[in-house]
Protein backbone atom coordinates (compact mmCIF):
# COMPACT_ATOMS: atom_id res chain seq x y z
CA UNK A 1 0.00 0.00 0.00
CA UNK A 2 1.63 3.53 -1.12
CA UNK A 3 1.54 6.32 1.40
CA UNK A 4 1.53 9.86 0.42
CA UNK A 5 1.53 12.21 3.26
CA UNK A 6 3.00 15.56 2.59
CA UNK A 7 3.16 16.80 6.08
CA UNK A 8 6.31 14.62 6.34
CA UNK A 9 8.28 16.93 4.24
CA UNK A 10 7.81 19.74 6.97
CA UNK A 11 8.19 17.62 9.66
CA UNK A 12 11.79 16.31 8.52
CA UNK A 13 13.03 19.97 7.54
CA UNK A 14 14.74 20.16 10.61
CA UNK A 15 16.99 17.77 9.89
CA UNK A 16 17.42 19.20 6.63
CA UNK A 17 19.30 22.14 8.21
CA UNK A 18 20.47 20.19 11.15
CA UNK A 19 22.18 17.94 8.76
CA UNK A 20 24.03 20.19 6.51
CA UNK A 21 24.76 22.72 9.32
CA UNK A 22 26.67 19.16 10.76
CA UNK A 23 28.19 18.53 7.52
CA UNK A 24 29.57 22.16 6.96
CA UNK A 25 30.86 22.31 10.86
CA UNK A 26 32.61 18.95 10.43
CA UNK A 27 34.26 19.83 6.87
CA UNK A 28 34.99 23.36 8.45
CA UNK A 29 37.05 21.88 11.00
CA UNK A 30 38.87 19.75 8.71
CA UNK A 31 39.73 22.41 6.59
CA UNK A 32 41.68 24.07 9.66
CA UNK A 33 43.04 21.31 10.73
CA UNK A 34 44.38 20.49 6.75
CA UNK A 35 45.86 24.17 6.67
CA UNK A 36 47.44 23.55 10.23
CA UNK A 37 49.20 20.49 9.01
CA UNK A 38 50.31 22.07 5.72
CA UNK A 39 51.56 25.08 8.05
CA UNK A 40 53.41 22.79 10.48
CA UNK A 41 54.78 20.74 7.95
CA UNK A 42 55.98 23.07 5.58
CA UNK A 43 59.53 22.09 4.00
CA UNK A 44 62.13 24.62 4.37
CA UNK A 45 64.16 26.01 1.44
CA UNK B 1 33.27 0.23 -11.22
CA UNK B 2 29.99 0.28 -11.74
CA UNK B 3 29.79 -2.00 -14.68
CA UNK B 4 31.30 -4.18 -12.63
CA UNK B 5 28.95 -4.22 -9.48
CA UNK B 6 26.38 -3.78 -11.30
CA UNK B 7 26.86 -7.05 -13.91
CA UNK B 8 27.15 -9.81 -10.71
CA UNK B 9 24.15 -7.39 -9.13
CA UNK B 10 21.99 -8.92 -12.20
CA UNK B 11 23.58 -11.84 -12.64
CA UNK B 12 22.87 -12.73 -8.79
CA UNK B 13 19.04 -11.52 -9.18
CA UNK B 14 18.62 -14.59 -12.03
CA UNK B 15 20.34 -16.91 -9.72
CA UNK B 16 17.78 -15.99 -6.94
CA UNK B 17 14.73 -15.69 -9.00
CA UNK B 18 15.09 -19.33 -10.50
CA UNK B 19 11.96 -21.20 -9.49
CA UNK B 20 12.08 -23.08 -5.87
CA UNK B 21 14.90 -21.59 -4.86
CA UNK B 22 13.15 -19.05 -2.59
CA UNK B 23 9.40 -19.64 -1.27
CA UNK B 24 7.59 -17.02 0.65
CA UNK B 25 4.04 -17.69 2.53
CA UNK B 26 1.01 -16.05 2.22
CA UNK B 27 2.16 -12.96 3.94
CA UNK B 28 5.18 -12.49 1.35
CA UNK B 29 7.61 -13.52 4.21
CA UNK B 30 10.24 -15.72 3.11
CA UNK B 31 9.41 -19.28 4.21
CA UNK B 32 12.74 -21.36 3.49
CA UNK B 33 15.87 -21.30 0.60
CA UNK B 34 16.66 -23.98 -1.59
CA UNK B 35 20.36 -24.21 -3.85
CA UNK B 36 21.87 -21.09 -4.84
CA UNK B 37 20.03 -18.83 -2.30
CA UNK B 38 21.69 -21.03 0.61
CA UNK B 39 25.24 -20.07 -0.16
CA UNK B 40 24.30 -16.42 -1.31
CA UNK B 41 22.52 -16.63 2.40
CA UNK B 42 25.75 -17.37 4.11
CA UNK B 43 27.48 -14.38 2.36
CA UNK B 44 24.99 -12.26 2.93
CA UNK B 45 25.80 -12.85 6.57
CA UNK B 46 29.41 -12.61 6.80
CA UNK B 47 29.38 -9.71 4.38
CA UNK B 48 26.51 -7.44 4.25
CA UNK B 49 24.43 -7.70 7.02
CA UNK B 50 27.32 -7.15 9.20
CA UNK B 51 28.96 -4.26 6.67
CA UNK B 52 32.34 -5.98 6.28
CA UNK B 53 32.44 -5.90 2.46
CA UNK B 54 31.63 -2.31 1.76
CA UNK B 55 33.83 -1.56 4.52
CA UNK B 56 36.84 -3.69 3.58
CA UNK B 57 36.15 -2.04 -0.13
CA UNK B 58 36.19 1.76 1.61
CA UNK B 59 40.41 0.06 2.18
CA UNK B 60 40.64 -0.26 -1.83
CA UNK B 61 39.19 3.11 -2.88
CA UNK B 62 41.28 5.04 0.24
CA UNK B 63 44.21 3.06 -1.81
CA UNK B 64 42.84 4.45 -5.05
CA UNK B 65 42.61 8.55 -3.94
CA UNK B 66 45.00 10.86 -4.36
CA UNK B 67 44.20 13.61 -1.93
CA UNK B 68 47.16 16.33 -3.47
CA UNK B 69 44.76 18.28 -4.95
CA UNK B 70 42.50 18.82 -2.13
CA UNK B 71 45.47 19.34 -0.09
CA UNK B 72 47.31 21.96 -2.09
CA UNK B 73 43.49 23.80 -1.77
CA UNK B 74 41.68 23.04 1.38
CA UNK B 75 38.64 25.16 1.07
CA UNK B 76 37.56 23.17 -2.13
CA UNK B 77 36.17 20.66 0.61
CA UNK B 78 33.01 23.56 1.05
CA UNK B 79 31.86 22.36 -2.67
CA UNK B 80 31.95 19.38 -1.37
CA UNK B 81 29.57 19.87 1.58
CA UNK B 82 27.42 21.68 -0.67
CA UNK B 83 26.48 18.95 -2.65
CA UNK B 84 25.39 16.74 0.18
CA UNK B 85 22.00 18.74 0.00
CA UNK B 86 20.54 16.01 -2.08
CA UNK B 87 20.85 14.07 0.59
CA UNK B 88 18.30 15.70 3.32
CA UNK B 89 16.67 16.93 0.63
CA UNK B 90 15.71 13.77 -0.52
CA UNK B 91 15.08 12.45 3.11
CA UNK B 92 12.17 14.68 3.20
CA UNK B 93 10.63 14.03 -0.08
CA UNK B 94 11.43 10.65 0.79
CA UNK B 95 9.47 10.76 4.21
CA UNK B 96 6.34 11.12 2.01
CA UNK B 97 6.01 8.08 0.92
CA UNK B 98 7.71 6.19 3.35
CA UNK B 99 6.87 6.93 6.88
CA UNK B 100 9.20 4.54 8.35
CA UNK B 101 12.20 6.53 9.57
CA UNK B 102 14.30 3.47 8.66
CA UNK B 103 13.17 3.39 4.99
CA UNK B 104 13.50 7.31 4.36
CA UNK B 105 16.94 7.94 6.03
CA UNK B 106 18.17 4.90 4.04
CA UNK B 107 16.69 6.21 0.76
CA UNK B 108 18.10 9.58 1.26
CA UNK B 109 21.58 8.00 1.60
CA UNK B 110 21.48 7.22 -2.12
CA UNK B 111 22.42 10.64 -2.75
CA UNK B 112 25.76 10.48 -1.35
CA UNK B 113 26.49 8.57 -5.15
CA UNK B 114 28.28 6.16 -2.95
CA UNK B 115 27.75 2.53 -2.68
CA UNK B 116 29.83 1.31 -0.05
CA UNK B 117 28.21 3.95 2.26
CA UNK B 118 24.77 3.20 1.09
CA UNK B 119 25.13 -0.28 1.94
CA UNK B 120 26.31 0.23 5.23
CA UNK B 121 23.40 2.97 6.27
CA UNK B 122 20.84 0.62 4.75
CA UNK B 123 21.54 -2.43 6.46
CA UNK B 124 22.73 -0.54 9.91
CA UNK B 125 19.03 1.14 10.32
CA UNK B 126 17.58 -2.00 9.06
CA UNK B 127 16.21 -0.99 5.69
CA UNK B 128 14.04 -3.46 4.20
CA UNK B 129 14.34 -1.91 0.82
CA UNK B 130 18.75 -2.58 0.85
CA UNK B 131 18.31 -4.35 -2.77
CA UNK B 132 16.75 -1.56 -4.39
CA UNK B 133 18.80 1.24 -2.65
CA UNK B 134 21.92 -0.63 -3.40
CA UNK B 135 20.79 -0.55 -7.22
CA UNK B 136 19.82 2.82 -7.15
CA UNK B 137 22.88 4.23 -5.96
CA UNK B 138 25.02 2.33 -8.44
CA UNK B 139 22.89 2.90 -11.53
CA UNK B 140 23.04 6.48 -10.97
CA UNK B 141 26.45 6.56 -10.48
CA UNK B 142 26.58 5.05 -13.60
CA UNK B 143 24.77 7.79 -15.03
CA UNK B 144 26.25 10.53 -13.84
CA UNK B 145 27.49 11.63 -17.69
CA UNK B 146 24.03 11.75 -18.29
CA UNK B 147 22.20 13.37 -14.92
CA UNK B 148 24.90 15.80 -14.43
CA UNK B 149 25.67 17.77 -17.65
CA UNK B 150 22.17 19.28 -18.09
CA UNK B 151 21.50 20.22 -14.52
CA UNK B 152 25.16 22.37 -14.79
CA UNK B 153 24.00 23.60 -17.91
CA UNK B 154 20.49 24.61 -16.87
CA UNK B 155 21.95 26.48 -13.71
CA UNK B 156 24.71 28.36 -15.54
CA UNK B 157 25.41 30.82 -18.47
CA UNK B 158 27.99 30.10 -20.79
CA UNK B 159 29.82 32.95 -19.82
CA UNK B 160 29.89 31.58 -16.48
CA UNK B 161 31.23 28.56 -17.92
CA UNK B 162 33.78 29.72 -19.93
CA UNK B 163 35.48 31.13 -16.76
CA UNK B 164 39.42 29.72 -16.37
CA UNK B 165 40.57 28.91 -13.08
CA UNK B 166 43.93 29.07 -12.50
CA UNK B 167 45.94 26.15 -11.45
CA UNK B 168 49.15 27.20 -9.06
CA UNK B 169 50.75 23.19 -8.41
CA UNK B 170 51.83 23.97 -4.53
CA UNK B 171 53.96 21.23 -3.88
CA UNK B 172 52.89 19.18 -0.29
CA UNK B 173 55.01 17.89 1.67
CA UNK B 174 55.27 13.78 2.28
CA UNK B 175 54.79 14.48 5.71
CA UNK B 176 51.48 16.33 5.08
CA UNK B 177 50.23 13.63 2.96
CA UNK B 178 50.64 11.07 5.63
CA UNK B 179 49.10 13.40 8.32
CA UNK B 180 46.23 13.77 6.70
CA UNK B 181 44.44 10.72 6.86
CA UNK B 182 45.39 10.30 10.57
CA UNK B 183 44.29 13.56 11.38
CA UNK B 184 40.67 12.98 9.19
CA UNK B 185 39.90 9.47 11.00
CA UNK B 186 40.70 10.90 14.85
CA UNK B 187 38.81 14.48 13.40
CA UNK B 188 35.89 12.40 12.16
CA UNK B 189 36.13 9.71 15.19
CA UNK B 190 35.26 12.85 17.61
CA UNK B 191 32.85 15.13 15.34
CA UNK B 192 31.01 12.25 13.61
CA UNK B 193 31.72 8.82 15.77
CA UNK B 194 29.61 7.11 13.33
CA UNK B 195 31.95 7.83 10.87
CA UNK B 196 34.47 6.64 12.20
CA UNK B 197 34.41 2.92 10.82
CA UNK B 198 33.35 4.51 7.06
CA UNK B 199 36.37 7.27 7.26
CA UNK B 200 38.66 5.01 9.07
CA UNK B 201 38.94 2.28 6.79
CA UNK B 202 39.10 5.00 3.71
CA UNK B 203 41.82 6.80 5.31
CA UNK B 204 43.95 3.41 6.51
CA UNK B 205 43.46 2.70 2.74
CA UNK B 206 45.20 5.89 2.04
CA UNK B 207 47.59 5.89 4.52
CA UNK B 208 49.23 2.54 3.33
CA UNK B 209 49.24 4.70 -0.13
CA UNK B 210 50.57 7.36 1.33
CA UNK B 211 53.40 6.23 3.33
CA UNK B 212 55.73 5.11 0.48
CA UNK B 213 56.77 2.07 1.87
CA UNK B 214 53.83 -0.57 1.53
CA UNK B 215 53.74 -0.24 -2.16
CA UNK B 216 52.90 -3.70 -2.79
CA UNK B 217 50.11 -3.66 -0.14
CA UNK B 218 48.61 -0.53 -1.81
CA UNK B 219 48.84 -1.56 -4.94
CA UNK B 220 47.06 -5.07 -3.92
CA UNK B 221 44.22 -2.92 -1.99
CA UNK B 222 43.60 -0.82 -5.14
CA UNK B 223 43.52 -3.85 -7.58
CA UNK B 224 42.94 -7.27 -5.84
CA UNK B 225 41.25 -6.25 -2.87
CA UNK B 226 38.87 -3.97 -4.66
CA UNK B 227 38.32 -6.39 -7.03
CA UNK B 228 37.83 -9.48 -5.48
CA UNK B 229 35.27 -7.56 -2.84
CA UNK B 230 33.24 -5.82 -5.30
CA UNK B 231 32.56 -9.66 -6.76
CA UNK B 232 31.46 -11.09 -3.60
CA UNK B 233 29.66 -7.57 -2.93
CA UNK B 234 27.62 -7.52 -6.23
CA UNK B 235 26.67 -10.98 -5.99
CA UNK B 236 25.62 -11.07 -2.52
CA UNK B 237 23.53 -8.24 -2.77
CA UNK B 238 21.29 -10.16 -5.21
CA UNK B 239 19.98 -12.16 -1.89
CA UNK B 240 17.76 -9.37 -1.51
CA UNK B 241 16.56 -8.96 -5.04
CA UNK B 242 14.11 -11.80 -5.59
CA UNK B 243 10.68 -10.28 -7.59
CA UNK B 244 8.58 -10.63 -4.61
CA UNK B 245 10.67 -8.16 -2.78
CA UNK B 246 12.24 -6.13 -5.67
CA UNK B 247 9.96 -5.52 -8.46
CA UNK B 248 6.76 -3.38 -6.70
CA UNK B 249 5.73 0.55 -7.20
CA UNK B 250 8.11 0.80 -4.30
CA UNK B 251 11.40 -0.11 -6.05
CA UNK B 252 10.03 2.44 -8.85
CA UNK B 253 9.52 5.09 -5.88
CA UNK B 254 13.12 4.26 -4.90
CA UNK B 255 14.33 4.98 -8.43
CA UNK B 256 12.67 7.87 -8.57
CA UNK B 257 13.80 9.45 -5.20
CA UNK B 258 17.39 8.24 -6.08
CA UNK B 259 17.43 10.60 -9.04
CA UNK B 260 16.24 13.25 -7.12
CA UNK B 261 18.84 12.81 -4.67
CA UNK B 262 21.82 13.01 -7.23
CA UNK B 263 19.90 16.22 -9.27
CA UNK B 264 19.72 18.36 -6.21
CA UNK B 265 23.20 17.48 -4.98
CA UNK B 266 24.79 18.74 -8.49
CA UNK B 267 22.30 22.06 -8.46
CA UNK B 268 23.25 22.19 -4.52
CA UNK B 269 27.14 22.01 -5.09
CA UNK B 270 26.48 24.64 -8.54
CA UNK B 271 24.30 27.15 -6.37
CA UNK B 272 26.89 27.02 -3.57
CA UNK B 273 29.38 27.91 -6.20
CA UNK B 274 27.61 30.68 -7.29
CA UNK B 275 27.10 32.18 -3.91
CA UNK B 276 30.46 31.85 -3.36
CA UNK B 277 31.41 33.81 -6.68
CA UNK B 278 28.85 36.58 -5.49
CA UNK B 279 30.51 37.03 -2.32
CA UNK B 280 34.43 37.08 -3.51
CA UNK B 281 32.87 39.61 -6.28
CA UNK B 282 32.04 41.63 -2.85
CA UNK B 283 35.75 41.00 -1.51
CA UNK B 284 37.04 41.92 -4.82
CA UNK B 285 38.47 38.40 -5.15
CA UNK B 286 38.75 36.05 -8.76
CA UNK B 287 35.70 34.02 -9.01
CA UNK B 288 35.70 30.10 -9.51
CA UNK B 289 34.28 28.59 -12.34
CA UNK B 290 30.87 27.65 -10.86
CA UNK B 291 30.74 24.02 -12.72
CA UNK B 292 33.37 22.52 -10.06
CA UNK B 293 30.50 22.25 -7.43
CA UNK B 294 28.97 20.04 -8.98
CA UNK B 295 32.02 17.55 -8.60
CA UNK B 296 31.40 18.21 -5.17
CA UNK B 297 29.26 14.59 -5.22
CA UNK B 298 31.08 11.71 -4.29
CA UNK B 299 30.96 9.84 -7.86
CA UNK B 300 34.67 9.75 -8.24
CA UNK B 301 36.22 10.10 -10.40
CA UNK B 302 33.71 10.53 -13.19
CA UNK B 303 31.85 13.48 -12.16
CA UNK B 304 35.23 15.26 -11.68
CA UNK B 305 35.97 14.15 -15.13
CA UNK B 306 32.48 15.35 -16.51
CA UNK B 307 33.20 19.24 -14.99
CA UNK B 308 36.51 19.18 -17.00
CA UNK B 309 35.26 18.00 -20.40
CA UNK B 310 32.62 21.08 -20.45
CA UNK B 311 34.66 23.31 -18.92
CA UNK B 312 37.41 22.40 -22.49
CA UNK B 313 33.84 22.08 -24.70
CA UNK B 314 32.85 25.89 -24.12
CA UNK B 315 36.64 26.65 -24.03
CA UNK B 316 39.34 24.66 -25.17
CA UNK B 317 42.28 26.09 -23.16
CA UNK B 318 39.30 25.87 -19.95
CA UNK B 319 41.34 23.19 -17.96
CA UNK B 320 39.55 22.41 -14.32
CA UNK B 321 40.64 19.09 -13.78
CA UNK B 322 42.71 19.67 -11.10
CA UNK B 323 40.50 21.79 -9.12
CA UNK B 324 37.43 19.47 -10.33
CA UNK B 325 39.31 16.35 -8.82
CA UNK B 326 39.89 18.12 -5.61
CA UNK B 327 36.27 18.79 -5.33
CA UNK B 328 35.60 15.28 -6.31
CA UNK B 329 37.67 13.67 -3.92
CA UNK B 330 36.19 16.05 -1.08
CA UNK B 331 32.66 14.58 -1.83
CA UNK B 332 33.66 11.20 -1.07
CA UNK B 333 34.61 12.93 2.51
CA UNK B 334 31.49 14.77 3.25
CA UNK B 335 29.43 11.94 1.68
CA UNK B 336 30.61 9.70 4.32
CA UNK B 337 29.91 12.32 6.89
CA UNK B 338 26.26 12.94 6.01
CA UNK B 339 25.46 9.28 6.36
CA UNK B 340 27.21 9.52 9.66
CA UNK B 341 25.12 12.51 10.87
CA UNK B 342 21.84 10.04 9.49
CA UNK B 343 23.22 7.41 11.63
CA UNK B 344 23.20 9.89 14.82
CA UNK B 345 19.84 11.05 14.02
CA UNK B 346 18.54 7.93 13.19
CA UNK B 347 20.32 5.05 14.18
Amino acid sequence: MLEFNPMNFVNNLSYMGIGMLGVFMIIGIIIGATYAIGFLSKEKK
Amino acid sequence: MEPTLLLPIGFGAILMNFPGVVVFDEMGQVLEIHGIAEPLQELYNAGIANELFPLILFIGIGAMIDFGPLLTNPKLMLFGAAAQFGIFFTLCMASIFFPDFRDFASIAIIGAADGPTSIVVANTLGSKYVGAITVAAYSYMALVPIIQPPVIKLLTTKKERMIRMAYKPASVSKTTKILFPIIISIVACIFAPGAGSLIGFLMFGNLIRECGVLDSISETAQKVLANLITIFLGITIAFNMTAEQFLNVNTLLIMGLGLIAFIVDTAGGVLFAKLYNLIMKLLGKAPINPMIGAAGISAFPMSGRIVHKMGLAEDNQNFLLMHSIGVNVSGQIASVIAGALILNFFG
